[in-house]
Formats: C-alpha cells, structure tokens, sequence
C-alpha cells in the first residue's frame, strides 16, 4: 500500500501526514498526562491531610533520570541531524546512545521501585504513592514504547533509507518528536512530584 | 528538507547550547526546592523553571519554531482543553459536597 504525503508535504497542510499525525497524537497524549495531573490537584488540595512523600523518594535518583532523558533527547535529535547530514553510521551510533538512554532510566526507575516495595509502600498504601506510581508507571510505560520504535529505526526500521532516505529521515523525525514529548512530560513530573 | 548542510551545523550548535542550557536548569529546579520559599511561591518557580525548560525542548528538539502553522492551531486547541481540565479541581472547590 502506498502511503500518501509520507516523503513530499501535503499542499493544503504544508506538512507530511506522518509529521500531522504524531503532532495530533501527541495532543491526545497531553489530555491523558493533563487529566491525571489535574487528579493529583484534586486529590492534593482536597485531602484534609498529606503524607510527607520526601520520605518516600530518592531525589538524587530522579535528578539523575532528569539529565539521562534529558541527554538521550540531544542525542535523538542528533540522530535526525546526522541523517540530514547523510551520514547514517553517526545516525546510528546517535541513535543507538538515545536506546541506551532509555536503558538507563529505566535500570534507575527500577532500583526506586524496588526500594518502595522492599519498605513495603505500594500504591494502595497512601494517596500519594498510588497518585506516584500511576504517573512514573505511565510515563515509563512511554519511555518502552519510544524504545521500541527507536530500536526499529536503529534496526530493521533503517532499510529504508537505502530505497528512500527522505521518508526515513522523516520517521525518525517523528519518533523524535514522540521521544522529545515523553522528555517533556518528566520535565514536570520531577518537580511535582519529587520537590513540591 | 530545504535545510543544507551549513544549516543543520548552525541547528547542531544551538542544540547544545539547549542541553547546556537545560542541565542548569535542572540543577537550579533541585536547589531551588532547598530554599524553603513557602508553598505557593515554591510551585510557582518550581512550573515556571519546568515551563521554561519545556519550552526549549518543544521550540528547539521538536522544530516548534520554524514549525507549519497548522501545528500551531492544534496546539492552540490542545492547550485551551489543558487549561480547562486543569481548571476542573478549582471547579469542585468551588461547589463542595456538603456532608
């Protein structure tokens, strides 16, 4: 099947259709993250007591995870830069270095897990955890799913660029812009829940 | 794809002034947090630092500053419903349940 408006932008839009698709998933997406952040407002501001939840987290471990995403952004984004560049054996190392990224922080999110479980905190255990644990649960459950597409891309996803590097460019483009959100969405998530 | 080469190198070294310019900001989220500013000055530089920082991944990472403006008007859109839903909790204090 051809897919339409892959490779050249589509008149009316000025964009490709992949490129207007993800865009208008990722709006979705902030409806998802925003409908849960305006949970924990309700619950936070209408609960008569709230436990001291810097009991519960490991800063150091969640500031470490803030710059592991945040490099594994610079380094998808250098991925996209080394293809318009048509070097594609710096788009895979870049591209290879943002997966690792996502190795990363989820070996470090696992460690905190653990240490919660190990003190018996669980999401039932407190209005803070379950709001905790449905947050950093979800957003991870975003960083494996970015990671599956960027190992396509790094992988059998790459093919393409031999028979049509200009659509190729634009997908990992894409999935860029789906990496770069799920960077974004813990940009916020650091504050609000690990220092405020 | 009208970008050359000498642009993607112009692009390459504003995206390291951006990550630069985001792993002190996230140095100065987590210091900030030690200053004992009281709670509703606290949320508000914690969120306008994360604004900011999210700003510069969004303009920058995902081209939103050279992006179509169709992409614009989603936004537009995506951030009138965002504001709504987050406008939802000031709802119910306004209309408690009276028990």
């Amino acid at each position: 099947m051809q897919i339409p408006y892959a490779e050249a932008a589509r008149p009316d839009t000025g964009l490709t259709n992949g490129k207007m698709g993800t865009w208008l998933f990722l709006a979705s997406e902030v409806m998802l993250f925003g409908a849960l952040f305006a949970t924990y407002i309700i619950l936070r501001t209408g609960s008569t007591e709230w436990p001291d939840w810097r009991t519960f987290l490991n800063v150091p471990l969640a500031f470490t995870n803030t710059l592991v995403l945040i490099a594994s952004s610079v380094t998808m984004v250098m991925a996209w830069a080394s293809l318009m560049r048509d070097r594609f054996s710096m788009f895979r190392v870049y591209m290879g270095l943002t997966f690792l990224g996502g190795v990363i922080f989820l070996i470090i999110k696992y460690f905190e897990y653990s240490a919660k479980f190990h003190h018996d905190y669980f999401p039932s255990t407190n209005n803070f955890l379950a709001v905790y644990f449905t947050l950093t649960g979800l957003h991870a459950l975003h960083v494996i799913g970015g990671m599956a597409v960027n190992a396509y891309m790094w992988g059998p996803g790459s093919k393409l660029w031999k028979s049509n590097p200009t659509w190729f460019t634009h997908r990992v483009e894409n999935a860029g812009l789906f990496w770069h959100f799920v960077d974004l969405v813990w940009i916020f998530l650091f504050p609000i829940l690990y220092l405020l | 794809m009208a970008d050359s080469h000498a642009d993607i190198d112009k692009h390459v070294r504003v995206y390291m002034v951006v990550f630069a310019s985001l792993a002190v900001l996230t140095v100065v989220t987590w210091a900030v947090a030690y200053l004992e500013l009281g709670t509703g000055l606290a949320i508000g530089v914690a969120l306008l630092i994360a604004s900011v920082k999210a700003s510069l991944v969004a303009c920058y990472f995902m081209h939103l500053i050279s992006e179509k403006k169709l992409i614009f008007l989603v936004l537009a859109f995506t951030v009138f419903f965002f504001v709504g839903l987050l406008l939802l909790p000031l709802l119910t204090a306004m209309d408690p349940i009276e028990y």
